[in-house]
């Protein structure tokens, strides 16, 4: 007994677990077989998966991307998968994609909304990042670089390439050394887009951005003696009559005496995707402070404006879009004077900025609701007045808390840009693929183009979602 | 903040904002562009090519009165309008005349408010069936489900036609031409219904035109013509005598080709008068001298124009029928250029 | 201490209408007011100017008049020779129907597919995760039109149902076959069995509207049975509490509620009639269009997908100690979910659930895609083409969307309410 040896000294190494405790098996025990239930919604998962791509993967694998019309696809699909089998006919996105994307804007001009889009990202990143360098210093240089490929594929010409590239480099440094300076290019960036996208004579835009210089002008030299709100009123008025009186003989003038400007597009030629963001960004951009407002005003103390104010949202909030895009159509002609009409797609980014305005305002007031009683309280103890309370300390938390919220309201105005096609405008969904299959070579084409496009809206929307998560995420860690 | 790109789209709208209403002619002189409704995508008629250049029957004749008006064909805005919006769009002067194969009504007239001056095409509404359904005349079509495109005439027609003939039927409306042929095609309906022109346009389409018939009953009239506001007799006349133009221009022979031969021999005093070499036909109207020349050099006369946008040898395949001149048996039938 | 000295005698001064926070409100709201009333003057003015230009009125007789086109959906008795004012009502309760049944749809598929995702299962959470995904980032009319094209292409044609000597001699099966022998989806619409009563009680005209006294007697039994079952359940409660022991009451439970309803069907000799293939479609049982069947489908999943994340985030909110605690007081799995998690989770689910309701019901009006014939096709749609009459119709239809939302929030509103965390 006394060689009592057995009993060991050291460890044993441990045993590898047996087969059905490691490994893939594990992992599929646990994940999915843990359970008969589990197991039941499995095999269905599956066989509703494997039914699914049997469905639709011979009929993607057997795509023809080189064809003249349906019928030469058709054959070419006999010919190589056999009579039974079904084949996608993407020669139809190939030979037709400018068209679900700009629409019938001229060919040779696509370089403008490319680059109205690249700048569109740049004046965003301070939006969208604060002043946070790193973040802005790679939005800005990805953007630029995207955009640089995307206009060097459309061939402009190497002096205008140049220039561009001259452009983003410059604009990549300045998010690198001083983020902050990006928030001019995003006040510019409305008459940038402007000039642009629609072309025509400089001196327009010029003109509308000088009636914002008189605002500032007057508004600065009166305040001392009349006082903000008086001084901001008369810098209104100034500006609306520069606008409404003086601009339009200056600029006319001032465009016989320099025709400075660049080839005009009519707003008819603009279509698919374009169109849609030129809706979107154009109404969800417009709705921000007049949503603001009316947030700010259903808050409000004053019996009034705070019933104007919820009437409105409520109305709006009622409806659907679509009634709201034939009042555009067909009853706004109704309430202007009688001479004047103007176009089709000026009405309905009019009418969809007040529809959105009442969503971001309900986005806005949970902001608004969100804030505790004590940051009121303080700026009230601070002795600031009710906008300097709005400017300095409220709002730049409700609309920071909000911001999710809005991405989320521009992602949902974004899809509902499609029903644009009803009124006639030609939305990348319906009005383009109806253009499309008018073609006698493409008719009977269905799936395709809806799935082109489905991919686009998915890919956009899906990113900003993303993007909205993140920030939420981001928002959330701030205030723990 | 971008509220300033609204600002200078509406500074520079209201610019351009014409007047519209009373004089629509001076309205087009001063715009430099005729804003034409018409249809956004009806193969043959008018649809949009792969450049988005408006195209076919309809159009050309958009492109004829821009012609005789400004003196340049191409200077004409076409203005995609679906069919519920059309009259609207129209009355509330975003369009300055309408060619979008509109039935010329008593309502239409009356109620509307619109004016036809005159009527491009002589059409009626038709059924097309598949042939293997083995029916042979509307009047057995009873139970049939029947494809039909909402805000058009044809669905009173349809309603009533079956009615008459005490059978019944179940309607499937579709929201637009496209997707009518669509759900026919794919079987959602035993029937579809339109004008009869559009019937053909569209089996011309199909990839087995043999496969599909066009029933023999005609169940209405629908003379489709282009429409203007009412009241406007000047812009009217416009319209008409443009078109007139066209007709006489094929009666006499004269075609894009040898119009400037015929211009240089011609010695038949109303062809010129029509070509602007004798009288002040055109002044007489407001327009140019050359006006109905610069029309017909446009895209050719009226058969001309059929030919090549909806004639026998386009896909559409449509024969002249009641749209051949008076002198052929047809209905075109212009009054005298004097 | 006299610090504070009174404030000094107010002197009215003009400019204590904008400096003066007590004057300067009013001020402010007399001024909104003024621009206000400008503003609708001027619309008000323009209007008038316009319709005289173009020689038009405003009258809303035309909704007397003939309507002259015809509906493939009634729920309500409707032919070409009803009004236009008829016509208007057909519209409206086919956007009901539409938003009633997607509400209840959505709600179902958006709380299975939000659960599911949540699901230890990797496979089915996965499939839901992309199914959330892929239908809230693309526009739900491409849905709409996708489910559209899906029934009408994909499905089979009446006539391959059909069966003909030939055949039977031959011994070939038909091209397509009907569901369970009773319903029959073909590329057109979808037909189920109706259930018919063979002796009805009479039917009862009310303001043009048939009321079947059937159906309001078998409505009546049912609430008659299901009041006395809450009776029935009040008093076992009150024995139970008496002496401590629950009667057993499933099987009367069952008896009170469904044995009046039942025997009342049978009197009046409840049977199906199932769709049968006759001439170029089917005929008998009910029909379904494929316009509605598309819209629905396709605004369930929409708003289904939407509503499964509403459902997920409300049961991720509640803190996971929650379902520790209830399953340490030793309920099981089931009544922890309905006890303890449910009634919290719903309080975070509820709010979001009403507007994704109200997105539901205004989205109907998408059926313009697949020209489903709902209150935006039928007032706003051909009565609008056909009389011309723009202005009174979108007022209208604006009007009843209004109307049909404010009904949904105020009802979901109260139900909200209901549940709401009472603060004490």
């Amino acid at each position: 007994m006394s060689d009592s040896s057995f009993v060991r000294t050291q460890m044993l190494p441990p045993e590898v677990p047996p087969l059905t405790e490691r490994g893939l098996v594990r992992w599929m025990r646990e994940n999915l077989f843990s359970s008969v239930l589990n197991t039941v919604l499995t095999l269905a998962g599956l066989a509703f998966v494997i039914y699914a791509v049997a469905a639709t993967l011979p009929w993607f694998l057997n795509g023809v991307w080189n064809a003249k019309d349906i019928k030469e696809c058709r054959e070419i699909v006999l010919a190589n998968a056999g009579p039974e089998a079904t084949g996608a006919c993407w020669a139809l996105i190939r030979e037709r994609w400018h068209q679900f994307l700009f629409g019938f804007y001229p060919a040779d001009l696509y370089w403008r909304p490319v680059l109205a889009l690249g700048l569109l990202l740049v004046s965003l990143a301070p939006l969208l990042y604060y002043s946070m360098r790193r973040a802005n210093l790679i939005l800005v240089g990805t953007v630029s670089v995207l955009t640089l490929i995307a206009l060097a594929l459309l061939a402009p010409g190497a002096a205008l390439l140049v220039l561009f590239a001259g452009l983003f480099a410059a604009l990549t440094a300045v998010a690198w050394y001083a983020p902050q300076k990006l928030v001019w290019l995003t006040l510019a960036f409305p008459l940038l887009a402007f000039a642009l996208l629609w072309g025509g004579s400089v001196w327009g835009p010029i003109g509308v951005a000088a009636g914002f210089g008189i605002l500032a002008l007057v508004y600065s030299l009166t305040k001392s003696f009349l006082g903000v709100v008086v001084a901001t009123g008369a810098g209104v008025v100034a500006a609306a009559v520069w606008w409404l009186m003086v601009q339009t003989s200056v600029t006319t003038a001032l465009h016989g005496a320099i025709p400075l400007g660049i080839q005009a597009v009519n707003s008819d030629q603009f279509g698919g995707f374009l169109l849609a963001f030129v809706i979107g960004v154009t109404a969800i951009g417009a709705s921000l402070p007049i949503g603001i407002l009316l947030a700010l005003g259903r808050r409000s103390d004053m019996m009034l404006i705070k019933t104007l104010c919820v009437g409105f949202i409520e109305f709006v909030r009622g409806v659907p879009l679509i009634t709201v895009l034939f009042v555009a159509t067909l009853l706004l002609g109704y309430f202007l004077p009688p001479q004047s009409n103007f176009d089709l797609i000026l009405r309905v980014i009019i009418l969809v900025t007040f529809f959105s305005a009442a969503y971001l305002a309900e986005v806005i007031r949970g902001g608004l609701a969100a804030l505790p009683k004590g940051q009121y309280e303080a700026a009230d103890a601070l002795g600031l007045d009710y906008w300097q309370a709005q400017r300095l300390i409220i709002m730049p938390q409700a609309l920071k808390v909000s911001i999710p919220g809005i991405v989320s309201s521009f992602i949902g105005l974004f899809k509902d840009t499609t029903l644009v096609a009803f009124v006639g405008l030609m939305d990348p969904l319906k009005g383009v693929t109806t253009i499309v299959r008018a073609d006698v070579a493409w008719k009977g084409i269905y799936w395709e183009p809806y799935i082109f496009v489905g991919a686009i809206f998915f890919a956009v929307c899906f990113g900003m979602s993303r993007y909205s998560m993140y920030l939420e995420r981001k928002l959330k860690t701030d205030h723990r | 903040m971008k509220k300033t790109m609204f600002l200078g789209t509406l500074a520079a709208t209201t610019v351009l904002a014409g007047a519209a209403f009373a004089g629509t002619l001076d309205d087009v002189k001063a715009r430099g562009e005729l804003l034409c409704g018409a249809n956004p995508g009806l193969t043959g008629f008018a649809a949009p090519d792969a450049n988005g250049e408006y195209q076919g029957f309809d159009a050309a004749l958009c492109k004829a009165i821009a012609a005789a008006v400004l003196g340049d064909a191409t200077k004409v805005k076409f203005v995609p309008l679906s069919s519920e919006v059309r009259f609207t769009a129209l009355a509330s002067g975003e369009v300055d005349v309408l060619v979008r194969n509109s039935t010329a009504t008593y309502s239409r007239d009356n109620d509307l408010k619109l004016d036809f001056p005159v009527i491009n095409y002589y059409d009626g509404q038709g059924f097309m069936v598949k042939k293997d359904l083995g029916v042979s005349s509307a009047k057995e079509l009873d139970g049939a489900t029947v494809c039909i495109q909402t805000g058009t005439t044809t669905e009173l027609n349809l309603a009533d036609f079956f009615k008459h003939n005490n059978i019944t039927y179940t309607p499937v409306t579709v929201q637009d031409d496209s997707e009518a042929q669509r759900n026919y095609l794919a079987g959602s309906c035993d029937a579809f219904t339109t004008d009869a022109s559009g019937l053909a346009a569209v089996r011309s389409s199909f990839p087995d035109p043999e496969n599909h018939i066009i029933l023999p009953e005609i169940i209405s009239k629908e003379p489709l013509g282009p429409a203007v506001r009412h009241g406007d007799n000047q812009w009217g006349d416009v319209v008409r005598w443009t078109y007139n133009a066209l007709l006489i221009a094929e009666e006499k022979g004269i075609t894009k080709a040898n119009l400037a031969e015929v211009e240089a021999s011609s010695t038949d005093p109303e062809v010129r008068r029509l070509l602007g070499l004798e009288g002040d036909m055109g002044v007489m109207l407001g327009l140019d001298n050359a006006a109905f020349k610069n029309a017909i050099l446009a895209n050719g006369n009226y058969g001309e124009i059929f030919e090549a946008t909806i004639g026998t040898s386009t896909p559409i395949g449509l024969a002249r029928g009641l749209n051949a001149l008076w002198t052929q048996g047809g209905l075109q039938y212009a009054a005298p250029f004097r | 201490m006299t610090l504070a000295t009174d404030a000094p005698k107010d002197v009215f001064r003009l400019s204590m209408l904008i400096y003066d926070t007590r004057y300067r409100s009013y001020t402010i709201q007399i001024a909104v007011l003024v621009l206000l009333l400008l503003f609708l003057g001027w619309i008000t003015d323009n209007t008038i100017q316009n319709l005289a230009e173009r020689g038009k009125d405003i009258s809303f007789n035309f909704l007397w008049q003939r309507a002259g086109y015809d509906i493939d959906q009634q729920l309500i008795p409707y032919t070409n020779d009803s009004t236009h004012g008829r016509a208007t009502v057909i519209g409206i309760l086919n956007t009901l129907v539409v938003a009633i049944i997607g509400c209840l749809l959505a709600t179902v598929i958006g709380v299975v597919a939000g659960v599911l995702r949540l699901s230890k299962n990797w496979l089915v959470a996965r499939i839901m995760t992309v199914y959330v995904e892929v239908f809230r980032n693309i526009p739900v009319v491409l849905w709409i039109i996708v489910a559209s094209v899906f029934l009408t292409e994909t499905q089979p044609q009446p006539r391959d149902f059909k069966v003909t000597d030939e055949m039977i001699m031959a011994g070939e099966e038909p091209k397509a076959s009907m569901l369970f022998g009773a319903i029959a989806i073909t590329g057109r619409s979808t037909d189920i069995p109706a259930p018919v009563l063979s002796r009805p009680l009479p039917t009862l005209e009310i303001a043009t509207v048939p009321v079947s006294l059937s159906f309001l007697a078998f409505l009546a039994v049912v609430v008659v049975s299901v009041m006395a079952n809450r009776r029935f359940l009040t008093r076992v409660t009150a024995v139970q509490e008496e002496t401590g022991v629950r009667p057993v009451t499933w099987w009367k439970s069952l008896l009170i509620l469904f044995g009046p309803s039942i025997a009342l069907l049978i009197a009046m000799g409840l049977h199906l009639e199932y769709p049968e293939l006759k001439g170029f479609n089917f005929k008998g049982g009910i029909s379904i269009n494929h316009a509605f069947s598309a819209l629905l489908v396709a605004l369930s999943l929409y708003t289904g997908a939407f509503i499964a994340e509403n459902v997920r985030a409300g049961i991720m909110a509640i803190s996971r100690g929650q379902s520790e605690a209830a399953f340490a007081l030793g309920l099981r799995p089931g009544r922890a979910m309905k006890l303890v998690i449910l009634p919290q989770a719903l309080r975070v689910i509820i709010p979001p659930l009403i507007s994704q309701y109200l997105n539901l019901t205004k989205n109907t009006s998408l059926g313009i895609a697949v020209g489903y014939l709902d209150l935006r096709g039928t007032l706003g749609g051909i009565t609008m083409n056909q009389t011309g009459r723009e202005m009174e119709c979108m007022v209208l239809m604006m009007g009843i969307y209004l109307v049909i939302s404010l009904i949904v929030s105020s009802i979901m509103n109260a139900y909200n309410n209901a549940v709401k965390l009472r603060e004490r």
